[in-house]
């Protein structure tokens, strides 16, 4: 696959870690159902009553496309940076991996696929939250799930870059500060990138994924599909691709010395 | 320079080579390096190696630590390429059929790396998985290993809560999961005490009854003397000898060593007599077959006035002699 030795293993690291997951599934479940809750309560409700709409659109309405990105975005990233470090490099897990048939690649492709399903998994949990909050449309909404993959394994790719590259676990809180706080918060999240400097505007949509993920999923679940988000699903595509060889190639330079 | 360590007794001539013609060459080689290198950067940690391991066999590699023996198991379990040099397992090539080799290989690595995830049981089945063994299977093989590793009591604990000797213990089981043909421990039991050592030891020897074939590193000559049919000992990358332990005994450091007080005078009587020895640390190390002589000799014609020590020689001597004695880190 991509030239890269990756066979159906990847599943073999994707059910380990699915594995050790459930073990804890109830922990795991509860912030999916808490989070979108207190943001719609605080933001939807608190900040919401000063604003009427953003064009045309209630204020929880608009948002709540946001809280599905960011949600995905950082049970991706962060699933792939502190929690992949952990087992690479204090619990040794892809040194015992790859001394069976395992490859690296695979093993590095199957922590990726897993991150993308720590983001699915969010989501879905979130989705009859936002709903009964009537906050999205149905059936629409539903086309965010294969997405939400797409922008998972982004995100993952992102995180596993960083943790290639990072010579120590506290080193990991440089682009967690510098790179997803601004995203999470110049990303057309929770108010339109159009307020912005042209300048910035432009730099946000040249570089923050997080920018198109949100709209999509905001084209989705306002029942607004146009072909305006092309750009943004080929701008999604190519990036993923791009952060998943790199990453794999990264984590291959670090472990095969 | 080459310094010759043999024991000066010509007329006592061994064989010169661990190879049997017809015994070794009949069996199936199971790891063939030939000038096999490895360097970090500049550093050459193993430089130009040969050695044949041979179904069947317990093969050793001694050596201080930086020896090179841990780059040399990480080659030949397909985890880390070599820079020259060929390496066949099974006789395929390690960068070629990696999958193929690792699917019939066990490791037990220096450094525990046991899931930290999973219960002692739950973690077994699962490093069956990655060999595609069915689950049943797994269970089965799971539940034979905990018995033969005495963890039965131990299935359901968390890999943390166990004791380093346990944890080896585990690591052992896990590395037979697959039934492999070839089993390969870098320090199986580096910083165990002397009960949880002669555990690993009893199964690994049980393992080599069996047939098995076994490649194992350490710098406990004990160890090596006790489960090895063959050993290399190793030092800077390069294999220094290569033999039976009790052969390698013979020819580096005799059946005897004398030892005494180091005095100006002992050792030119001891030069006169044109007797070989070691001085280091205030004493003198003789390497003979007749400690008897030898002692007499240091008693009655170099006036000693100390002690005269006189003890078998062990496969230790022979390391110290070859390796030298200085420390590493
Ligand atoms: N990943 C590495 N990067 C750089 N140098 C290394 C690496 N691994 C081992 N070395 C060096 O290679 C030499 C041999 O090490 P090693 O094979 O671990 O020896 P041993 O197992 O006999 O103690 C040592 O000098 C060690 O510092
Ligand atoms: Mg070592």
């Amino acid at each position: 696959m991509l030239g890269l030795p990756i066979s159906y293993r990847v599943w073999k690291v994707w059910r380990r870690n699915m594995v050790t997951f459930m073990r804890t599934w109830k922990v795991n479940f509860i912030p999916p159902f808490l989070e979108p809750v207190l943001y719609l309560l605080a933001l939807g409700l608190g900040v919401g009553s000063f604003i009427s709409d953003i064009q045309g659109v209630s204020y929880p309405r608009y948002i709540a496309p946001a809280l599905i990105s960011i949600a995905v975005m950082n049970a991706a990233f962060f699933e792939c940076t502190y929690a992949s470090y952990v087992r690479m490099y204090y619990a040794k897990t892809f040194d015992a991996m790859i001394a069976t048939p395992l490859s690296i690649e695979e093993v590095i492709a199957g922590e990726l696929l897993w991150g993308a399903t720590r983001g699915l998994i969010y989501a879905v949990l979130m989705f009859p939250v936002l709903l009964a909050f009537g906050v999205i449309d149905l059936p629409s909404s539903f086309l965010i799930f294969p997405f939400v993959i797409l922008a998972g394994l982004l995100f993952a790719g992102l995180g596993m870059c960083f943790t290639a590259i990072s010579p120590g676990i506290d080193a990991l809180n440089y682009p967690s500060f510098l790179l997803i706080t601004p995203m999470f918060l110049f990303s057309g999240t929770f108010f339109p990138l159009n307020l912005l400097p042209p300048f910035i505007q432009i730099i946000a949509l040249a570089l923050l994924p997080l920018a198109h993920v949100v709209i999509v999923f905001r084209s989705f679940t306002l029942d607004m599909i146009s072909l305006s988000i092309l750009p943004s699903l080929v701008w999604l595509a190519s990036a993923t691709l791009i952060l998943f060889i790199v990453s794999i190639r990264l984590m291959k330079r670090r472990l095969i010395v | 320079m080459e310094a010759d360590f043999r024991v000066a007794h010509p007329e006592k001539a061994h064989a010169p080579d661990h190879k049997e013609p017809g015994s070794e060459s009949a069996r199936e080689m199971v790891v063939e390096a030939t000038n096999l290198e490895k360097r970090f950067g500049t550093l050459v940690a193993v430089d130009g190696i040969s050695f044949r391991v041979y179904e069947g066999e317990a093969f050793g590699f001694l050596g201080p630590n930086g020896a090179g023996k841990t780059s040399t198991m990480r080659m030949i379990q397909c985890v880390s390429p070599r820079t020259s040099g060929e390496l066949r397992v099974f006789g395929m090539d390690t960068q070629e059929h990696p999958r193929e080799i690792k699917q019939t290989m066990g490791v037990v690595p220096q450094e525990n790396n046991l899931d930290p995830d999973f219960p002692v049981r739950e973690g077994l089945i699962q490093f069956a998985r990655y060999f595609d063994i069915p689950h049943a299977d797994a269970v089965k093989r799971a539940d034979e290993l905990l018995s033969l590793m005495a963890l039965e009591e131990k299935k359901n604990t968390t890999v943390e809560k166990l004791s380093g000797g346990m944890k080896r213990r585990l690591i052992l089981a896990r590395a037979l999961m697959n039934r492999p043909r070839l089993l390969i421990l870098d320090e199986p039991t580096t910083g165990l005490d002397p009960q949880a050592r002669h555990l690993i030891w009893e199964g690994l020897r049980d393992l080599v009854s069996q047939g098995n074939t076994i490649l194992l590193t350490t710098h406990y000559m004990e160890e090596a003397a006790h489960l090895c049919d063959r050993i290399v000992i190793m030092d800077h990358g390069k294999i220094l000898v290569e033999g039976k332990p009790q052969d390698l005994v013979k020819r580096y450091a005799g059946d005897y060593i004398v030892e005494a007080d180091s005095t100006q005078e002992v050792q030119e009587c001891l030069k006169r007599h044109d007797i070989i020895f070691d001085a280091y640390e205030g004493r003198v190390q003789i390497f003979t077959q007749d400690p008897k002589e030898v002692t007499r000799l240091l008693l009655d014609e170099c006036s000693m006035g100390g002690e005269v020590a006189a003890r078998p020689a062990s496969l230790e001597d022979v390391f110290l002699r070859l390796t030298g004695r200085t420390l590493r880190e």
